[in-house]
């Protein structure tokens, strides 16, 4: 479920990076604050126990294929929120770089995707609320089960928002979120189970951590409500700069717009207002509003349509002439560096 | 130098769950000496070495290290002077590379960067690891990690080393070279360990510890020879004493810890 | 299994390609990091139907890779493997979007197809670009870049505790799942209970040694904060790598150009 940085608009890259960077400050912050500096190697270590975990896999019951731990989840049950979204960070920071599982672009989108929604969402509010102070195996079960899918819904659907919202993918928002929910709903279970056979373990060896996760780490003073209007804040001035920033540079392709309207100056302000709004739909609306939906896809046809003749055959070929000339320029180049080193 | 004593009086520790960690320990190990504590597995040796630096508080009784009494307050002094080797270097070498996992505790002391830097310098020098400085700790072998470890603490100039295992895991090289760099060491070193050998070639003096008990202090050489006493304790004398492999005789005029015994004999 | 031993391998082999010591790699990793971010910033900037004016993005790869000594064939062949989202999503465009807008002969070229070769194009480069930095730069000096950026320290010292402990849990995962593989007759062994069990002695393991390492960093003075010394110098040359390859980037943006090379040649010729 990884984004790509090759199907984000950049307004989108810098909105969800926005939000990522201000969660991320916020739960440092949080755990500067913390008295118990035990977690410092704690979420080290469970971090890497992420990546350890999911190389064991098991066989799913009634299917043959197997599945293995995702990790939001279980850090979240382990850690509290803040603690659980920073470890969580840091393992898709790591894919991201070394096994380019994304990209850097989207590294934001995917923190948010498979951070925020089981650490801040399916945690607090399905999985405590369900197991609650006193647990049982039933209740375990159930309520991992339950946040387990909650949580990889919204991140699919979050996915399918970033991907429709950046118009890089021609996937209509309807079928593509068809495609993804029942996908996800199976990985969700999967990811339920996972989470429960291993917090069931551990209920049974060592219940006292389990206890101690659910008692000294509430959400603290700083309220999530606070954090979600500040993050929106920042959002918005993000989003507005950077569609700012890639309008003054205006090109054929992208701000089409621009030529609809006749003038480029009064149409930047504008389509600044139109990033950030799409980016307050995407962080206040679960439900998106489909009178928006519409006018954003008219204006992705709008785009290609002006698009197509930029692209005719006259140009094809000295595109295709001048594109293989490039490549042999940059590799020449690459060629003769390494020359010049090696000598 | 008198202060670098470790005097425990009737030690007294129950885990929070019930089980008894040890009961009723007493020792007083003074400047230079070089104490093995051995025992078997579970005996209670671990829970010892975690009183020294403070981890562990005891239920009841005495603990001295240096000039300060081990109380809460004290604790930033006492693991100022303790030097602990853990028994996993992988628990031990937790930062990025060797120069920021050496340069951690002289950082926290609140030295100046030029004092740390120095630190680390010498303190690897003096382990002869200063080849791998800028490498990140899973790239080490064994023994390598093992001499990080110990630089690790030596730059924090501890007055007491506390070392755990030290020389499990490593092959008889690794074994060998680390057990000359301790020997180079003037600091009071009290070494928990199941290799005897290495006991009696470091260590003039040897506790033993069974049931959370000190069932025997003496010296090394004396108590090695105790058959009875080693088997009480779950031990077996250290092979060097043992009968030759071959012909089963035991080398005579026995001298730790390098003995002349040749299949002349 | 064998996946997860070529990950380890990755990890520990660009670890070694940064060790290098051209001029690139001694370069502050805070110019690196931020002209990376530009390049990718900039070529996710291009319109989806864009494939030409995004050519000759493939230099700042290219030159790195050379200047750094890098191994070509391994870092394409990385590139070559990942991500199977991006294709999957982007080969819906040409099934969806089949407006035909180029001819070649009698070969009929639709939007969707240029635009799932922009989408394949884009990914080749953003990618290409992270990578190239990890290998010029080590995750560690990225972290220290990134510090001195204004990450935030704890998430910095996450980001250093995970990938040291990365080798030493995957080693221990990994002797496990031997352990069972060698146990287990067809496949019975691998239930969703034994995985449990599995996973949550893995789990208690690593809490234990959570507690160690707590123990170990006491023992040498912790008291909640992460101090590190490293000295980062951004001088006139990095600021000349940082300024070069942005103007050099945004004049690409700017210009289309093979599409003006490709001009000036047909021109010439026909």
């Amino acid at each position: 479920m990884h984004m790509a940085d090759a199907l984000i608009s950049p307004a989108t890259g810098g909105l969800m990076w926005a939000a990522t960077a201000g969660l991320i400050t916020y739960c440092s912050t949080k755990a500067k604050n913390d008295l118990d500096d035990t977690k410092v190697p704690l979420m080290g270590v469970l971090g890497a126990f992420i990546f350890a975990a999911q190389m064991i896999n098991f066989t799913i019951p009634a299917t043959g294929s197997s599945g293995h731990l995702g990790g939001g989840l279980i850090l979240a049950i382990l850690l509290g929120p803040s603690a659980a979204f920073l470890t969580m960070a840091s393992v898709l920071t790591i894919q991201a770089f070394f096994f380019a599982d994304g990209g850097l672009l989207a590294l934001g989108c995917n923190i948010f995707n498979l951070g925020f929604f089981p650490c801040f969402i399916a945690y607090p509010l399905i999985y405590k609320k369900i197991v609650g102070m006193r647990p049982t195996k039933g209740r375990i079960l159930t309520a991992s089960l339950i946040a387990g899918v909650v949580g990889l819904q919204l991140g699919a659907f979050s996915v399918v928002l970033e991907t429709v919202f950046s118009s890089i993918s021609e996937l209509p928002f309807n079928t593509f979120i068809l495609m993804m929910l029942p996908i996800h709903l199976g990985i969700g279970i999967v990811e339920g189970l996972a989470t429960a056979a291993v917090v069931l373990f551990v209920f049974k060896a060592r219940p006292e951590i389990l206890n101690a996760a659910s008692q000294s780490r509430p959400l603290g003073n700083l309220s999530i409500n606070h954090v979600l209007a500040s993050l929106l804040g920042v959002a918005i001035i993000t989003g507005g700069a950077l569609s700012w920033f890639a309008s003054a540079h205006p090109d054929g392709l992208e701000w089409s717009m621009a030529k609809v309207s006749g003038t480029e100056e009064l149409e930047n302000p504008e389509h600044g207002i139109h990033a950030s709004l799409s980016g307050i739909q995407e962080h206040t609306a679960f439900l998106p509003d489909y009178a928006f939906k519409t006018a954003h896809g008219e204006e992705g046809d709008m785009e290609s349509e002006t698009a197509w003749p930029a692209v005719d055959a006259g140009t094809s070929l000295s595109g295709l002439v001048g594109g293989t000339l490039t490549l042999f320029i940059a590799a020449l180049i690459g060629f003769s560096v390494k020359r010049r080193k090696n000598a | 130098m008198s202060h670098h004593i470790v005097e425990a009086q009737n030690l007294h520790f129950t885990y929070p769950d019930g089980t008894l960690g040890i009961k009723g320990i007493s020792f007083r190990i003074t400047h230079g000496e070089s104490v093995a504590v051995v025992g078997a597995n579970g005996a209670g040796k671990s829970t010892l070495l975690q009183h020294l630096n403070g981890y562990l508080i005891p239920s009841s009784g005495d603990l001295r290290i240096g000039d300060y009494p081990l109380t809460k307050k004290t604790i930033n002094e006492v693991r100022r002077s303790v030097g602990m080797v853990f028994q996993d270097p992988d628990d031990q070498l937790f930062m990025p590379t060797v120069f920021d996992d050496v340069a951690f505790g002289p950082l926290n002391l609140g030295l100046p960067e030029q004092d740390v830097i120095q630190r680390v310098n010498q303190a690897l020098e003096t382990v002869g690891m200063m080849h791998v400085i800028k490498r990140p700790p899973y790239k080490l072998s064994g023994g390598e990690k093992r001499s990080v470890a110990i630089a690790t603490v030596l730059a924090m100039s501890p007055d007491i080393l506390v070392m755990d295992e030290p020389s499990s895991n490593l092959d008889p090289l690794a074994r060998r070279r680390l057990i000359g760099l301790l020997k180079s060491f003037h600091h009071t070193k009290i070494i928990a360990t199941h290799d005897l050998d290495m006991a009696l070639e470091l260590c003039e003096r040897t506790i033993v510890i069974h049931g959370g008990q000190i069932t025997a202090d003496s010296a090394t050489l004396d108590l090695f020879q105790n058959e009875q006493l080693l088997k009480e304790s779950g031990l077996e004398a250290p092979l060097s004493m043992q009968g030759c492999p071959v012909c089963s005789k035991t080398a005579k005029g026995f001298q730790p810890p390098t003995q002349d015994h040749s299949h002349t004999h | 299994m064998a996946k997860f031993d070529s990950q380890l391998f990755d990890i520990g082999y660009m670890d070694t390609l940064a060790v290098g010591k051209t001029s690139l790699h001694t370069l502050d990793p805070r110019a690196k990091l931020v002209t990376t971010m530009v390049f990718i910033g900039t070529v996710v900037s291009f319109g989806k139907y864009d494939i030409s004016a995004l050519i000759p993005f493939v230099i700042f790869p290219i030159v790195l890779v050379a200047w750094g000594g890098l191994p070509t064939a391994y870092l394409i062949k990385k590139i070559m493997i990942v991500s199977p989202f991006a294709f999957f999503i982007g080969i819906f465009n040409p099934l969806i979007d089949q407006t035909v807008i180029m001819h070649m002969g009698s070969l009929h070229i639709t939007g969707g197809w240029i635009s799932f070769a922009s989408i394949l194009l884009r990914f080749a480069l953003t990618v290409g670009a992270a990578l190239v930095l990890i290998s010029l730069t080590g995750f560690h000096a990225v972290c220290m870049g990134l510090e001195k950026l204004g990450v935030p320290r704890p998430f910095v010292v996450q980001l250093l505790f995970l990938y040291r402990y990365i080798f030493v849990l995957m080693d221990e995962a990994g002797r496990m799942i031997r352990a069972r593989a060698l146990r287990s007759f067809n496949s019975n062994g691998r239930s969703l209970k034994i995985f449990g069990s599995m996973i949550g002695h893995l789990l208690l393991r690593t809490m234990d040694r959570a507690q160690r390492i707590h123990l170990a960093m006491c023992c040498r003075g912790f008291d909640g904060h992460i101090r590190l010394i490293h000295p980062m110098a951004f001088g006139i040359r990095e600021a000349a790598f940082v300024l070069g390859w942005s103007a050099l980037f945004i004049s690409m943006r700017l210009y289309n150009i093979p599409h003006i090379l490709g001009k000036l040649v047909t021109e010439f010729v026909l």
